[in-house]
């Protein structure tokens, strides 16, 4: 998707060798043979996660398969000084799996039994690696499920969601990965096993459960999550309406939500994004819209019937220029088509694409795009809009050639633009990919100093020692000093009035 | 990040000037709203950081399903502007008395009988300004629903009773009240009433609240109160069956209403009423436990949450208390002295420990690393919360 133009030139390559075979050594004793890895080419698969762009070849990968290795591996660790980045199934899109040069690659992928599936208290204890998909699967004779559904769920890990605190098309009703998960089990950088909230409803002692999750493996390696599931709908049913411009479609985003209705799932694509996907899915999409919005209801037949009819009324009054309800499950499928492949239809369209992942009330959509519209031109390069209307989390999809140097960058430039309107229009800068890498400078646009003071308190308070995937997300001082200058002496710093340092 | 902040608000300047004479002669700031449950937690007697001046909702587009309030504001004036809205904090927050505020619910981080299906208070926090024992204000999380930039701070507020920072601003996501409500009751052992709540709650049924009151001896009838709340024609068709499989009546709007208020603010019998040496305990429990043997039998006990919040008369010695956070520590939860009677020694630990719980005894060492860099000249370190 993206060139690897950030390749990071090792250090020291003597030293790096020494302190390999030392680690290598130090970790033989816990592991079979086949569970850890060195030589390049047995690492090179792990050298970057879901975001190309950063790659970094890491001293080792481990893969433990229980949960007791695990303790012992970050207790080697920690008696070495060596830092561990955490990783799951490596699809995050943020870099947050990103090897550390020095550092060993800890995969949870091994660790994929589902411990127990309770009907009775609508749970089910998983261990880390247990795709997201696949725990669906497994309770659906039940009539159950697990509602949090990012794109990636057929690859992406449990213990890789609890990290990022993932959503997907239903977490404007069912809420995300933080609303879903009751217990988290985790061993800190001592390799000391704790466990972070608990079957009940509430725990003793401040809420730590909730600062784990999204914690971008910088607190605690997760070995075990309970998680809800909820009651899989009777029927679900979906509405595309058209609009012919970008006012009205956002508008209608914000008067559905006013009627009091909250859909299962409302996403919205632009003129661009349909046409693309619909010489790829051929799914009947308005292709003279400028934009399209799909909403769908769950529930019992009786709901989803009364829903649709609200839903439509208020369609229609916020001037919907056509209306479209699935009136069956293999129309409601091919409606969701093209949302769904809209990352490979762009993909067609252009060598590369750069996704970006902003959140903004809903009620600056139409402003978002206009400016996004402003930014096309400005810098040349076109973006696809294709996101989760219901929650304000925009996805632009930037289009480039990554062979050309110059055109990355200015890529790069589109994306952080785009951010930076976010947090003007009372937004965040991720929504749901995390920070990472990737959006770690401009954190320093959304936090001031003492913010990101304290998110260093948060990171020593579980980590003393700062081993446990450092340098991610969370910005230092310098860096944030750096950035500013960098961005001010480009001549384009796009909101002066933000406080930066 | 703008929270229709103003940083040199003179309120706030305030606030900073209080915390930072505290910092420097090291003595604890006990932070109060209404003050309206100054007797929950451990108590203490340190001065007080008065909330209520900094008041007024600061942004509420009920599109967003947003609402961006000071700490100071009192929680009555939030409902209020909801309902004009047709919105509703789905956590249910008990008011408790005229003066409760949104900070001291948030702090406090207790929900009432919605809790169950709806989710926790905790579930509801976007984000928040608090200022922390350094003076300064901080902004964290934000007003939208997604949001995962930076750890999620602004979710560490919810049950902090005022240890960790001073809540000067929160922004809470709302809903839709439900199209329509309905509340059954009928008379059933408490076995039988835990095992069809929960065999309810794994069904597409709008179940959004359940009470039994009965006796703590589990073979003993007791009375079972739900409420189902949701689209209408979801409520009209859980009505049937739910009573395919036991027979219930409903009750009138007006009744049921005056009886979901009552229990959200305690006041029906199974709470007041409490001896001068007897404390209300409250179980928080996993929703696989059954019938526990609670007391003396005799008492009347009260089960929320499908079961999962417990709450009973006992008496309130040390003895009893370790007794009872034995047995729920065993079955997977956790107890607490909520309210204790008149003439119990104020100076008892209400909470059970980190250091009770399995697997929590390393956590102890977190939490204190955790305040001390909210908080390094122990400024809301009133271990109101241990
Ligand atoms: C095509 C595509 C679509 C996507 N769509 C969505 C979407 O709709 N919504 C969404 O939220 N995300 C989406 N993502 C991003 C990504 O899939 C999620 O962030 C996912 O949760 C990552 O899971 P993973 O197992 O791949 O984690 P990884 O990428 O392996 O790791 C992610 C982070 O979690 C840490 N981590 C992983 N496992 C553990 C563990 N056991 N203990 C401690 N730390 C751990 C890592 O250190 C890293 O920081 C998408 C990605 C792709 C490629
Ligand atoms: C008998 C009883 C039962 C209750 N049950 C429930 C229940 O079931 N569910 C529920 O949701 N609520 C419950 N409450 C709580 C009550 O409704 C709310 O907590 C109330 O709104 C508290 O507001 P207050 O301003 O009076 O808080 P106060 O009594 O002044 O303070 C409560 C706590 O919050 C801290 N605090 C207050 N303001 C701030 C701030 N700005 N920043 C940081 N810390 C602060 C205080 O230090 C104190 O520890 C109950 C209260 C009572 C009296």
């Amino acid at each position: 998707m993206i060139p690897m133009n950030m390749v990071t030139p090792p250090p020291e390559l003597a030293a790096i060798t020494a302190l390999q075979s030392k680690l290598v050594e130090a970790l033989r004793p816990i592991l079979p043979e086949y569970a850890l890895l060195w030589e390049p080419e047995d690492t090179i698969p792990y050298e970057c996660d879901g975001l190309a762009a950063y790659r970094r070849m890491p001293l080792a990968v481990a893969l433990p398969e229980t949960e007791a290795q695990v303790s012992q591996i970050l207790k080697v660790c920690f008696a070495m000084q060596i830092p561990v980045v955490p990783r799951g199934a490596g699809t995050g899109l943020s870099g947050g799996a990103m090897p550390i040069s020095q550092g060993l690659v800890l995969s949870l992928a091994k660790l994929k039994k589902i411990i127990k599936i309770d009907p009775f208290t609508r749970t089910a204890v998983v261990q880390p690696g247990v795709r997201n998909l696949a725990i669906s699967e497994a309770v659906a004779h039940l009539g159950l499920y697990y509602a949090p559904d990012p794109s990636s769920q057929i690859a992406c890990s449990i213990g890789g969601n609890v990290n990022e605190n993932s959503g997907g098309v239903h977490c404007l009703k069912y809420g995300l990965t933080l609303h879903n998960v009751l217990r988290v089990r985790g061993i800190l950088m001592n390799g000391e096993i704790v466990e972070f909230g608990s079957h009940a409803p509430d725990s003793p002692g401040l809420d730590l459960l909730a600062v784990v999750i999204g914690s971008e493996g910088m607190l605690a390696v997760v070995t075990e999550v309970t998680v809800k599931l909820v009651a899989k709908p009777k029927l679900a049913r979906v509405i595309m309406a058209s609009f012919d411009n970008i006012e009205k479609g956002g508008d209608a985003v914000a008067a559905i939500i006013a009627a009091g209705i909250i859909p299962a799932g409302l996403e919205m694509m632009d003129k661009a994004t349909t046409r693309a996907v619909e010489e790829f899915v051929h799914a009947g999409y308005d292709l003279e819209a400028e934009v399209i919005l799909l909403c769908e209801s769950d529930g019992t037949p009786e709901e989803v019937e009364e829903e649709i009819e609200r839903m439509t009324r208020v369609l229609e009054n916020a001037g919907a220029s056509g209306i479209r309800i699935s009136q069956d499950e293999s129309e409601r499928l091919k409606f969701w088509s093209g949302r769904k492949n809209a990352f490979p239809a762009a993909g067609r369209l252009a060598a590369d694409y750069y996704c970006m992942d902003g959140t903004i009330p809903r009620r600056h959509i139409a402003t978002l795009l206009r400016r996004i519209q402003a930014m096309e031109k400005k810098y040349g390069l076109a973006c696809l809009n294709v996101f989760h209307a219901g929650d304000g989390n925009m996805h632009p999809l930037i289009l480039f050639n990554g062979a050309d140097q110059e055109e990355w960058h200015r890529a790069e430039d589109f994306g952080t633009e785009i951010l930076e309107a976010c947090v003007e229009l009372d937004g965040t800068i991720t929504g749901e990919h995390g920070v990472g890498i990737e959006k770690i400078n401009t954190m320093c646009v959304q936090f001031g100093e003492g913010e990101r003071e304290s998110f260093w308190g948060v990171k020593s308070a579980f980590d003393p020692e700062r081993l446990m995937n450092p340098n991610k997300a969370i910005p230092t001082l310098s860096r944030c000093a750096e950035y500013g200058r960098m961005r001010i002496s480009g001549g384009k710093l796009p909101h002066p009035e933000l406080e930066r340092f | 990040m703008s929270y229709g902040k103003v940083d040199s608000n003179p309120q706030i300047d305030q606030f900073r000037e209080q915390i930072l004479a505290a910092a420097q002669t090291q003595t604890p700031l006990s932070i109060q709203g209404g003050g309206t449950k100054a007797w929950y937690g451990n108590v203490n007697t340190f001065t007080k950081l008065d909330t209520r001046a900094y008041s007024g909702i600061l942004e509420y587009q009920p599109e967003e399903l947003v609402i961006t309030a000071c700490a100071g504001t009192p929680l009555k004036d939030i409902t209020a502007a909801l309902a004009e809205k047709n919105q509703i904090l789905p956590f249910e927050p008990p008011h408790f008395g005229e003066g409760a505020t949104f900070g001291g619910a948030i702090a406090a981080g207790l929900a009432g009988p919605g809790r169950i299906t709806a989710g926790n208070l905790r579930d509801f926090v976007l984000g928040a300004r608090i200022m922390d024992g350094k003076g300064q204000a901080l902004s964290f999380g934000g007003k939208v629903m997604k949001n995962v930039a930076g750890y999620d701070i602004s979710r560490l507020l919810p049950g902090s009773l005022g240890t960790l920072a001073l809540l000067l601003e929160a922004s809470v996501k709302v809903l839709p009240k439900p199209a329509a409500t309905a509340t059954l009751r009928c008379s059933l052992p408490q076995a039988r009433a835990l095992t069809l709540l929960n065999e309810w709650a794994g069904q597409p049924i709008p179940l959004s609240a359940s009470c039994w009151i009965g006796s703590t001896s589990s073979d003993q009838v007791g009375e079972l109160t739900i409420r189902l709340a949701g689209a209408v024609a979801a409520v009209k068709s859980a009505i049937p069956l739910i009573n395919s499989v036991i027979n219930t009546t409903e009750l009138d709007p007006n009744v049921a209403t005056a009886f979901w208020t009552d229990l959200r603010e305690q006041q029906l019998s199974v709470f007041t009423n409490l001896q001068d040496d007897e404390t209300l305990y409250r179980l928080a429990l996993p929703a696989a436990c059954g019938p526990l043997t609670l007391s003396n039998g005799q008492d009347d006990i009260a089960l929320e949450w499908h079961g999962q919040q417990r709450w009973f008369k006992a008496p309130s010695d040390d003895t009893t208390f370790t007794a009872i956070k034995n047995l729920a520590n065993i079955h997977g939860g956790h107890a607490s002295r909520f309210r204790q009677g008149s003439h119990v020694d104020p100076s008892k630990q209400r909470f059970t420990l980190l250091s009770e719980q399995t697997h929590s005894a390393a956590l102890e060492a977190v939490q204190a690393r955790l305040r001390a860099a909210f908080d390094p000249a122990g400024v809301f370190a009133t271990h109101r919360l241990p």
